[in-house]
């Protein structure tokens, strides 16, 4: 770079288009987000025609008991989703990374890799199916949130652990090793070297598992039962019937939500990174 | 590891595996069966005839096909799952063409940028995805932003010309609004496994490629390609096999000329009450899915092979 000179003509065509490629591949992904919110604050009745600057919709969110509604119990779906799946995913990863020879392993991770791609109608479907012979044989689960947190720890359960595992595979098994030869039990190991080391995978899994949770539409479709209808289903029964501001406004509290929550998370893994790192130059110091 | 500690662990490690390994054989496994029993059982009112039933002493098996032959008969299942192979087949294509650029030139960017470039990527995945495709319902009706640059760069003509919009302006509810939507929506899922895949790359192999003479479009097509085929095929099958059962796509974005086949099942389902027919849609769906997710299996195998 500091020789333009050198470099030739090709390569610097190469590097235009490699610009603009780029350039015109994020305006593609961003561009219905910033619609999404500029038409938030739009003050007209027709959405597709700008009618000057307006915080009604904002107003009219506040008074809306069904999205909030909804959002509640999304939100309470979401976290008890991401807690269980990040237990459940943890577990399987860590047994898929120590062990790599089991009966049944191919069929295990088989039943991981599955649920990340099998279309939600069918994963839908079939618990429910079986949920409902359930109940008509012990009068139990009835159709609500426990039954959509089910579905949604199935596919949850299978990402948090492709990312947990992904952190598994990277780490220095000889960490591990050299704390059993110094004494500590499985269970010490585990906790004082497994745990701290493979944290931030399991905080990026909770997230994202998380956002799946409060994302989905077609599992909670199948798996909710009358009054709990999450914000997703809320939200797609009115954007079925056409544009509606009231959806504008949640996607812009959605977000800057999650703009703040990004930038407050890498800020705060940056830092744990700094300290880590500092503690590392002053225990080889010392 | 100390031979005694060794079958402490395996003891330890086999309850350790065995929860979730139970977990996922009695919500992912079972369900399945039960669906594929249910296809085949008569409805009675309101429950599943038995499969087996002891009459007089006699094991009595009733098996109804009929739902099978019925979806390999009637002509509107067998369009739609064609339709559906179509537009998951169309999608996953123009993912390709568009994400592996994208991700071969984030791959070659600055090593300084390209967390950044990552982030932007996976960003948009944490804004709903629901409200990201409704977003397009607004952009591709008449006077979205969408919409009024195509008409301006007459772009409506070429897509009329090639009958996939009806006429000037008319966007929504078509195979162009779907096609569009769902692209839009899966091509972060082509776009990650690539760029792991091609950041990974040995550059040392394009050099000596380049070393030996051969040019850099004969290397790109001869080395870089070739060697990101685990990411290749485990991006397509991360954007084909979702999309051949999409929903919520072709519901909000699609039209009456765009059934597909999630649809299809969800209306059994829900509209019709059908479920042993709902169930055999499903079971169907599964089969036509089993050879791309067996791809995706091997795929993924050799990506972890290959760390």
């Amino acid at each position: 770079m500091s020789k333009p000179l050198a470099i030739p003509a090709y390569q610097r065509r190469g590097q235009w288009i490699a610009r603009a490629w780029l350039t015109a591949g994020f305006v593609f992904l961003y561009l219905p987000i910033v619609a999404l919110v500029v038409y938030s604050f739009n003050n007209s009745p027709l959405p597709t025609v700008w009618g000057g600057f307006t915080l009604q919709w904002f107003a009219k969110l506040a008074e809306d008991t069904e999205i909030l509604g909804g959002l509640w119990l999304s939100l309470k779906i979401a976290f008890c989703t991401a807690s269980a799946a990040v237990v459940l995913g943890m577990l399987a990863a860590w047994g898929l990374a120590k062990f790599k020879r089991f009966g049944g392993r191919t069929l295990m991770v088989g039943m991981i890799n599955a649920p990340l791609v099998m279309p939600e109608v069918i994963i839908g479907l079939s618990l429910l199916l079986m949920l409902v012979s359930i109940q008509r044989a012990l009068g139990y689960p009835e159709r609500g949130m426990l039954t959509i947190w089910l579905g949604h720890l199935l596919v949850g359960m299978a990402y948090a652990t492709v990312v947990i595992q992904a952190r598994l595979q990277d780490l220095n098994p000889q960490l591990e090793e050299a704390a059993q030869d110094l004494g500590a039990r499985p269970l010490q190991v585990f906790f004082l070297i497994t745990l701290p080391m493979i944290a931030q995978s399991l905080a990026s899994a909770w997230l994202l598992t998380f956002t799946l949770s409060l994302d989905d539409v077609v599992l909670a479709a199948f798996l909710s039962g009358p009054g709990s209808s999450t914000l997703p289903l809320v939200i797609f029964s009115r954007a079925r019937l056409g544009l509606d501001p009231s959806i504008n406004a949640v996607a812009t509290v959605v977000i800057a939500v999650v703009s703040l929550a990004v930038v407050g998370g890498s800020y705060a893994l940056a830092r744990a990174e700094r300290r880590r790192a500092q503690e590392i130059a002053q225990a080889t110091r010392a | 590891m100390s031979s005694i500690a060794k079958p402490k662990l395996t003891w330890a490690g086999r309850s350790v595996i065995g929860v979730p390994y139970l977990w996922l054989l009695l919500f992912f496994m079972l369900p399945f069966l039960i669906v594929l029993k249910i296809s085949i059982s008569e409805m009675e009112t309101v429950a599943f005839k038995d499969l087996i039933t002891w009459v007089d002493g006699v094991l009595q098996v009733r098996v109804k096909l009929s739902n099978y032959l019925f979806i390999t008969q009637d002509d509107l299942y067998f369009k739609t799952y064609l339709a559906s192979l179509k537009y998951a087949g169309i999608t996953t294509a123009l993912c390709l063409m568009v994400g592996y650029p994208f991700a071969y030139f984030m791959a070659r960017a600055a090593k300084a940028v390209q967390p950044a470039l990552l982030m932007m990527v996976m960003l948009p995945f944490w804004t709903s995805f629901l409200l990201r495709v409704y977003a397009w319902k607004g952009l591709l009706t008449e006077g979205g932003w969408v919409a009024t640059v195509l008409d301006a760069l007459r772009i409506d003509q070429l897509l009329i010309a090639t009958n996939l919009i009806p006429g000037p302006g008319q966007y929504m509810n078509t195979p162009f609004s779907l096609v569009l939507g769902m692209v839009y929506t899966y091509l972060p899922f082509m776009i990650l496994p690539l760029y792991a895949n091609l950041s990974k790359m040995d550059m040392r192999l394009l050099e000596a490629a380049s070393d030996l003479g051969a040019t850099p479009w004969v290397t790109f097509w001869k080395v870089t390609v070739p060697l990101s085929r685990a990411g290749i095929v485990a991006g397509s099958m991360l954007v084909f096999i979702p999309c051949v059962g999409e929903f919520v796509i072709p519901e909000l974005l699609g039209g009456p000329q765009t059934l597909m086949i999630g649809r299809v099942l969800w209306d059994e389902f829900f509209a019709n009450n059908d479920w042993p027919m709902a169930s055999s849609v499903a079971v169907v769906m599964i089969l036509l899915i089993l050879v791309p997710l067996a791809l995706f299996n091997k795929a993924q195998a050799d990506q972890e092979a290959h760390r």
